[in-house]
């Protein structure tokens, strides 16, 4: 059979992508497309029933009316801050572990960064909302609730997920050419800005896809320390569970779904797909 | 310069642990309020957290939700990473852009377009298998990442030198391929556990009514002045429990130095 | 190839397929309105039969404790043991929770507040009830029965279980003088500014409108869920002239109780219960119901239509209005109970006098919670109301 098999490459093929594809498109792709479905519709808001109407109501909504315009960019500007704090955190420290680190250090090293990982989310944002709270031990910050406590927590959250792979595109990065470079006369911040982070360019725009992703979907962190900012996610959850809305959740699930849509293709070309 | 990386290394440890650290004094705190600092000291969260019910039921199902999640992944992964590293084919880069989706996509997405479908359009009630299937969606591209490293290090030569020998193709897999890919599909593996162990937004929307994973009791319970305490034990474990895994884990897939959440 | 394509668009097509045929239709009762809305027909249950062993109950929280909040406080493990119904409690924050929640099918029984009644009567996820198979409903007020939240027609869908006011409260050493007015709250130069803490639903929009139906009389509200388009605006704008003041709204009592207690917010509105719990974890707070009057509640205790255990339920209906378990309800809680028997079983006596529980008058002069329709609540026909569609998409822009 196996012969068989090996003499019909295509057949080989579609056995072990059927499953995956079938699996993750059909399924998967069909939820997503049925949802998206419904933003077509509304809802009976007396009943809570999903009326069959097609119109594109739920999407004039979004557009005109002003605050999904400010939720959003209020969204998408701390999901960018919050990357970009990562990133010029997460850099030096994974510039240490991976050159300065002995082999064994770089280990546990890195085994100390993904411990945290397993930490729950969701007690290390409680444990943030206790320091910054009134009497709690980061009071004197007195940054209160609000979005400057989500994006000391967001920041604090994801930095794990952009310190690993900027620390696995410096660990590939060889030594020779941060060398060359000085050799050729280049003092430090030279060489970091026209060989390294060139070449490590595609590991932080890997890390930035997690970082940008997780802020801009994430509605319980903000829940936890945002006070009373709203960020898409919370709408999209209060549209589903408090309004019952299904339809209008779905108009403005869209817009975080366009945005990350967007974002991948213009990382494609980067290359830092492969640096996941 | 030097001076200063480490500087900044060490700086931005303690900056992670911190927190941590709070919470696993916390768990220590004899006051409910967790004044800071902790006056008194007590081991009595920690006694209280071995014998409640609802946090060990939750750490079963977890547990439960982790391994089936895991294993499906594993298979669905694995043959993903087969098809797109050994054969050219069109529509190649949309399938794996697919296969990253469930993970880039917001988890509130993610969670609502498999509710309704599993609510509305199936008609199924949700319960573990519900969650399961959510969360092997995105496991799968964890697994599927460490095959596919690993697959680009072994090359096909070594599974063409034996089918030359004679070998099937079953046999070759399971005295060949299989054993180059073990520690890939163990890291992987370990991975997608974390990732699924952990996981609260997509599991809030799939998992049945009644049920909890210990991310949901965690968050049930994280505002009741009674249960508060016994959070911060749980959390405290788990930061503690966990370095074995992820040491396994970092072993294993030594020599791919997978970075990131995959 | 071409498969990969057609592949992908037939995964599409299929899933719109889905799609279409999965939701359910549209609805096809009579348009909603004050009793002007014709509920499904659903029959309640003719007698009662074996306990089913199960029971799903969807409470505002302190309704059903079972003793995981404080091993002192459970009346559910008395009814497991004389019934042999296991009980499983779901708590929920607001009444747009509840709503959705009872959507699921997995709850056999739900305490609904005026403003969740009609709306699950009307999407038929809850029954109307036999209140001959209760009989622990014969001693319930009479101002309690058969009231326009539950009961349509004359048909009664539920239980009554126990009404009472939402309160200022505040923190008797941060707050001084004590406030005995809303606009502590609402004032834009009140001078607990950063530390005010509301409640996060669309229905607090009544409680500005409370405000403006005291302060800003001209406005002409009747009725605060009964709302036209400049009333409506007035409120609106109220809440966001608020939000500079809010430090935080609250959905979860225990958050809130938690805000309190460590002076995130020293101002705000809450239920009895938070104040209990608060002040039972060292926190100096006092609540009261201001001069301008309060929202509250009259909660219901319903049938799903679609439960598995509805003798369970019906169980679960007479013991919480029986007067033992009335009277601890209401005592934990903080609130009138229905039961005219519960008084005598309280062990603090004043509270049914605190409380009110005997005065049909003061009773009537609570703004309960009720879903707002537009058919105008306050009797005008002139004008249309706002209804809670509305009410939901302006409590975001407020929210901002």
């Amino acid at each position: 059979m196996t012969a068989f098999f090996y003499r019909k490459p295509k057949l080989r093929l579609g056995f072990l992508l059927s499953p995956p594809l079938l699996w993750l498109g059909l399924a998967y792709l069909g939820a997503l497309a049925a949802l998206f479905v419904t933003a077509f519709w509304h809802t009976d808001s007396f009943t809570g029933q999903v009326v069959v109407e097609w119109s594109m109501d739920n999407f004039k909504t979004l557009f005109t009316d002003a605050v999904y315009r400010t939720i959003t960019f209020r969204t998408v500007g701390i999901a960018a801050l919050v990357t970009v704090i990562d990133a010029v955190i997460a850099f030096p420290m994974a510039y240490a572990m991976a050159k300065l680190a002995s082999s064994r250090a770089q280990r546990i090293l890195v085994i100390a960064i993904m411990t945290p990982l397993w930490a729950s989310y969701l007690v290390k944002a409680y444990a943030w909302r206790s320091m910054l709270s009134g009497n709690g031990a980061l009071s004197w910050l007195s940054p209160g609730y609000g979005v400057t406590a989500t994006i000391i927590t967001l920041s604090y959250l994801w930095l794990p997920y952009m310190i690993l792979p900027i620390y696995a595109g410096l660990d590939r990065l060889p030594d020779s050419l941060v060398d060359a470079s000085g050799d050729l006369g280049a003092r430090s911040f030279r060489t970091f800005r026209s060989v390294i982070l060139p070449l490590t360019f595609p590991a932080i725009v890997a890390g930035s896809i997690f970082t940008f992703s997780l802020s801009l979907g994430d509605y319980i962190a903000v829940k936890i320390v945002g006070g009373t900012s709203q960020m898409l996610g919370n709408v999209v959850y209060d549209n589903i569970g408090a309004a019952n809305n299904l339809p209008f959740a779905a108009t403005v699930a869209t817009v975080p779904v366009v945005i990350m849509l967007a974002y991948l293709a213009a990382v494609r070309r980067t290359g830092a797909l492969d640096n996941l | 310069m030097r001076k200063l990386l480490w500087a900044a290394l060490g700086l931005g440890l303690a900056v992670i642990y911190f927190p941590l650290a709070v919470v696993l004094l916390d768990s220590f705190n004899a006051d409910t309020t967790f004044g800071w600092p902790p006056s008194e000291f007590t081991l009595e969260w920690w006694s209280r957290a071995a014998s409640n019910e609802g946090a060990l039921n939750a750490l079963w199902t977890s547990v439960q939700a982790g391994l089936a999640a895991t294993a499906i992944a594993l298979v669905l992964g694995t043959m993903a990473a087969f098809a797109l590293q050994r054969y050219r084919f069109f529509g190649r880069n949309p399938v794996s852009l697919l296969i990253i989706l469930p993970i880039a996509l917001p988890g509130i997405v993610t969670g609502i377009a498999l509710n309704n479908a599993f609510r509305t359009i199936l008609g199924i009630d949700l319960g573990l298998l519900t969650a399961v299937i959510a969360h092997a969606t995105f496991c799968i591209v964890v697994v599927f990442n460490n095959v596919v490293a690993r697959l680009r290090r072994m090359g096909g030569n070594l599974e063409e030198a034996s089918m030359d020998l004679g070998a099937t193709g079953f046999t070759t897999f399971r005295l060949v391929t299989f054993p180059m890919l073990r520690s890939a599909l163990l890291a992987g593996g370990l991975l997608a556990f974390a990732l699924s162990f952990d996981e609260i937004i997509v599991t809030t929307f799939t998992l049945g009514t009644g049920m909890e994973t210990l991310p949901i009791w965690i968050y049930n319970n994280l505002f009741r002045p009674n249960q508060a305490p016994i959070v911060n034990v749980v959390a405290a474990l788990l930061i503690v429990a966990s370095t074995v895994p992820v040491y396994l884990a970092q072993r294993l897939s030594g020599d791919t130095a997978s970075g990131g959440r995959l | 190839m071409k498969n990969r394509k057609t592949r992908l668009a037939g995964v599409l097509g299929a899933g719109l397929l889905l799609a279409a045929c999965g939701t359910s239709g549209s609805n096809s009762a009579a348009p909603p309105g004050a009793q002007g809305f014709t509920p499904p027909k659903l029959e309640a249950l003719k007698a009662l039969g074996q306990p089913e062993g199960e029971l799903n109950v969807l409470a505002w929280p302190g309704y059903a404790e079972n003793g995981s909040n404080d091993p002192k406080v459970n009346w559910v493990t008395p009814f497991e043991q004389q019934t042999g119904c296991k009980v499983n409690v779901k708590p929920f924050g607001t009444s747009d929770e509840a709503v959705t929640l009872m959507k699921t099918g997995q709850y056999d029984v739900v305490s609904a507040s005026g403003d969740a009644s009609l709306r699950l009567v009307a999407s038929g996820d809850a029954e109307p009830v036999n209140t001959a198979l209760v009989p622990n409903y014969a001693d319930v007020q009479p101002f309690l029965k058969d009231k326009s939240w539950n009961s349509v027609g004359g048909v009664s869908y539920g239980i009554p279980h126990g009404w009472g006011a939402n309160l200022l409260t505040w923190r008797t050493d941060k707050v001084t003088p004590a406030p005995t007015s809303w606009s502590v709250l609402f004032d834009a130069n009140s001078p607990y500014k950063g530390k005010v803490i509301a409640y996060d639903s669309p229905i607090y929009i009544a409680d500005a409108a409370l405000y403006l139906q005291a302060h800003q009389p001209d406005l002409g509200i009747k009725n605060p869920y009964a709302l036209d388009d400049k009333q409506f605006t007035a409120a609106v704008n109220l809440l966001k002239q608020q939000r500079p003041l809010v430090s935080e709204y609250w959905s979860d009592y225990l958050k809130e109780s938690q805000a309190l207690k460590n002076g995130d917010a020293v101002v705000g509105t809450a239920w009895q219960v938070t104040v209990n719990l608060t002040k039972g974890e060292g926190a100096p707070l006092e609540a009261a119901v201001p001069g301008e009057g309060a929202t509250g509640w009259s909660d219901t205790w319903m049938v799903a239509a679609k439960s598995a255990h509805k003798t369970c339920a019906y169980k679960w209906l007479d013991y919480i209005i029986s007067p033992k378990a009335n009277a601890q309800v209401a005592e934990y809680f903080g609130e009138a109970p229905a039961n005219t028997k519960a008084c005598a079983e309280m062990t603090d006596k004043t509270l049914c006098d605190t409380y009110h529980a005997n005065d049909a008058a003061y009773a009537a002069k609570i703004a309960y919670w009720t879903t707002p329709i537009p058919q105008c609540l306050d009797g005008r026909t002139d004008v249309k109301c706002k209804d809670y569609g509305e009410w939901t998409k302006a409590w975001t822009e407020i929210k901002g």
